[in-house]
């Protein structure tokens, strides 16, 4: 765990991972030997080319298979039944309204609609569409159904919320607002967020850890520490620091795909 | 930003006013979408109106015998003469059909959840739903008024086998082809079986099945007519198909006539009445129910 802050050494661990390797049909290696510490308050980003294995770290962590090799070790009272999720898309049940889609963590919990209807509508207040609580997904924009599923992410105030691409089909402004929000999000609740991207510019402005990841096979081959504290403003991103972490960050991934043409040459 | 206009009908600003702005393309556009809401009814109607009276004259200039083929007014007169007859075996008629109909929805559903629910069951019964579709009820009918006693049962178990099928294979599709990421969504929360059918698969279902329904609502309808000719028995309690074969020995033609326009009637309207459940139902959410913006 070279980088890590004091303060960061100070927080309660939620997940490790430990030389973790998962492999398909055999043959196909996604991910070989990640570790990885998870602590509370935590923003780590995965960040890689594609076919790195980054979601399928992220669908290891939230128990949709198993590793292969290694461990997953979730620690105190934290554990796989305690995550959200946000996808790539919204996956939004379309027959549903926004309050029942936000509801669906709770109901799958056995618990009723109106001992919780305070919290479904201050988890849209909180991505701005309380207004929108009975209309329909196919009412939204894009961006506003993105916000939804982040918002059934954090209902239930999760030890670990994991994103997968979540804003990669999303135009630039869009894209940008949603990042700007989630910090601000960030910054209320403290949740701890593992996020995949293949975005530099988005795993600065956002994490507090960013791990760097190279394909075929999938593994970890640097990590950054982002030294910016929370809550982070808007100027963050023209900042002098931020440039520079961006720098960094874009020269290790292109040895990323650097060590991948080495392979396979 | 500047927008340059180059094509000639754009109006300058002074011309435009404080009004709305409505191009030439947007006002031809308007134009047609009015004239096309007046003929999507008229123009049915007016095409219709045109046959019936074709056939009418037909019937006229050639001097057709009414035992041959009876003029449309006839028939109508014969409708309202027989009615008391013919009504009552539409009545039958309808009862088999709906009944039919009700027995597949329950069959048809109970089953694909059944499937969704056990591989091994789907392994072991899809064959036998496949012979029963496949194998045409004409032929199978015979049979099955052998071995059933009851006429009712009969005509019932025929109807409900040609039913049946399209409501099993539509919504056995549709408990298929739920979005795999709402699948995971519900792994990760611990979903357990039950709620996975009740909250993701059956209402992902649900346009499937409603597909499945407009057409076995028709085949319901056909199952009951097939089946009544095989059956062939006549007197009290025979339906609209019973007619139209008595009609047919006793040359009564325009009678022919009327109980077939009932027949077509009913399958209309039970066209319309699935197709407006189905709308209903997905209104407010399903791609095929939305209109473009």
């Amino acid at each position: 765990m070279a980088g890590a802050s004091p303060k960061a050494e100070a927080r309660a661990p939620i997940l490790r991972m430990r030389e973790v390797d998962k492999t398909f049909n055999g043959q196909v290696v996604a991910l070989r030997r990640m570790s990885l510490e998870v602590r509370e308050g935590d923003f780590i980003s995965l960040l890689g080319p594609s076919g790195c294995g980054k979601s399928t770290a992220l669908r290891l962590i939230a128990g949709l298979m198993p590793p292969t090799l290694g461990r997953l070790e979730w620690e105190g009272e934290a554990s796989a039944d305690d995550i959200g999720v946000v996808f790539q898309e919204p996956t939004l049940m379309p027959w549903a309204t926004v309050e029942k889609n936000v509801y669906l963590p709770f109901r799958l919990r056995g618990q009723r609609f109106s001992s919780v209807r305070d919290r479904i509508h201050e988890a849209l207040a909180l991505v701005g569409l309380e207004k929108f609580a009975n209309s329909y997904p196919r009412e939204l924009s894009g961006g506003m159904k993105m916000r939804v599923s982040i918002a059934r992410a954090m209902v239930t105030r999760p030890r670990l919320i994991l994103m997968d691409e979540p804003f990669a089909a999303l135009d630039e402004m869009t894209r940008q607002k949603l990042n700007d929000d989630l910090l601000a999000l960030k910054a209320t609740t403290g949740s701890t967020v593992i996020f995949v991207t293949h975005s530099v510019f988005e795993s600065v402005f956002l994490s507090d850890r960013i791990l760097v990841m190279a394909a075929r096979p999938g593994r970890v081959i640097s990590e950054i520490e982002v030294d910016e504290p929370y809550p982070r403003g808007i100027e963050w991103r023209t900042s002098k620091r931020y440039g520079e972490l961006a720098r960094v960050t874009s020269d290790k991934l292109n040895s990323a795909l650097h060590h991948e043409e080495g392979l396979v040459a | 930003m500047s927008v340059t206009h180059d094509t000639p009908v754009a109006p300058t600003a002074d011309e435009q006013g404080s009004g709305p702005l409505f191009d030439a393309d947007e006002e031809r556009r308007a134009r047609k979408r009015r004239i096309e809401e007046i003929a999507k009814y008229v123009i049915p109607m007016t095409v219709m109106a045109l046959a019936i009276w074709y056939w009418d004259r037909l019937v006229v200039w050639n001097e057709i015998e009414p035992y041959i083929l009876p003029r449309p007014g006839l028939v109508i007169s014969t409708l309202i003469e027989d009615w008391d007859t013919l009504s009552q075996s539409l009545l039958v008629t309808l009862q088999i059909t709906g009944l039919a109909l009700a027995v597949a929805v329950i069959g048809g559903v109970g089953l694909a959840v059944l499937f969704s629910l056990s591989r091994f069951a789907e392994m072991s019964f899809s064959p036998f739903a496949v012979i029963l579709q496949v194998t045409p009820i004409v032929s199978i009918a015979p049979l099955i008024f052998i071995y059933v006693e009851n006429r009712l049962i009969g005509l019932l178990l025929c109807a409900w086998i040609v039913a049946f099928f399209p409501i099993l294979a539509n919504t056995t599709l549709g408990l298929k082809s739920s979005d795999h990421n709402l699948r995971d969504l519900f792994t990760i929360y611990r979903a357990n079986r039950w709620q996975r059918l009740i909250h993701l698969q059956l209402p992902s279902a649900l346009p499937y099945f409603l597909g499945g329904l407009k057409i076995a609502g028709g085949l319901a309808l056909i199952g009951a007519v097939v089946a009544e000719y095989v059956a062939g028995t006549g007197g009290i309690g025979s339906g609209l198909a019973f007619r139209i074969l008595e009609a047919g020995y006793r040359l009564q033609i325009p009678r022919m006539f009327a109980a077939l326009l009932l027949i077509a009637a009913t399958g209309v309207i039970i066209y319309a009445t699935t197709s407006l459940i189905s709308h209903l139902a997905l209104r407010k959410w399903h791609e095929s129910a939305l209109k473009r913006e």
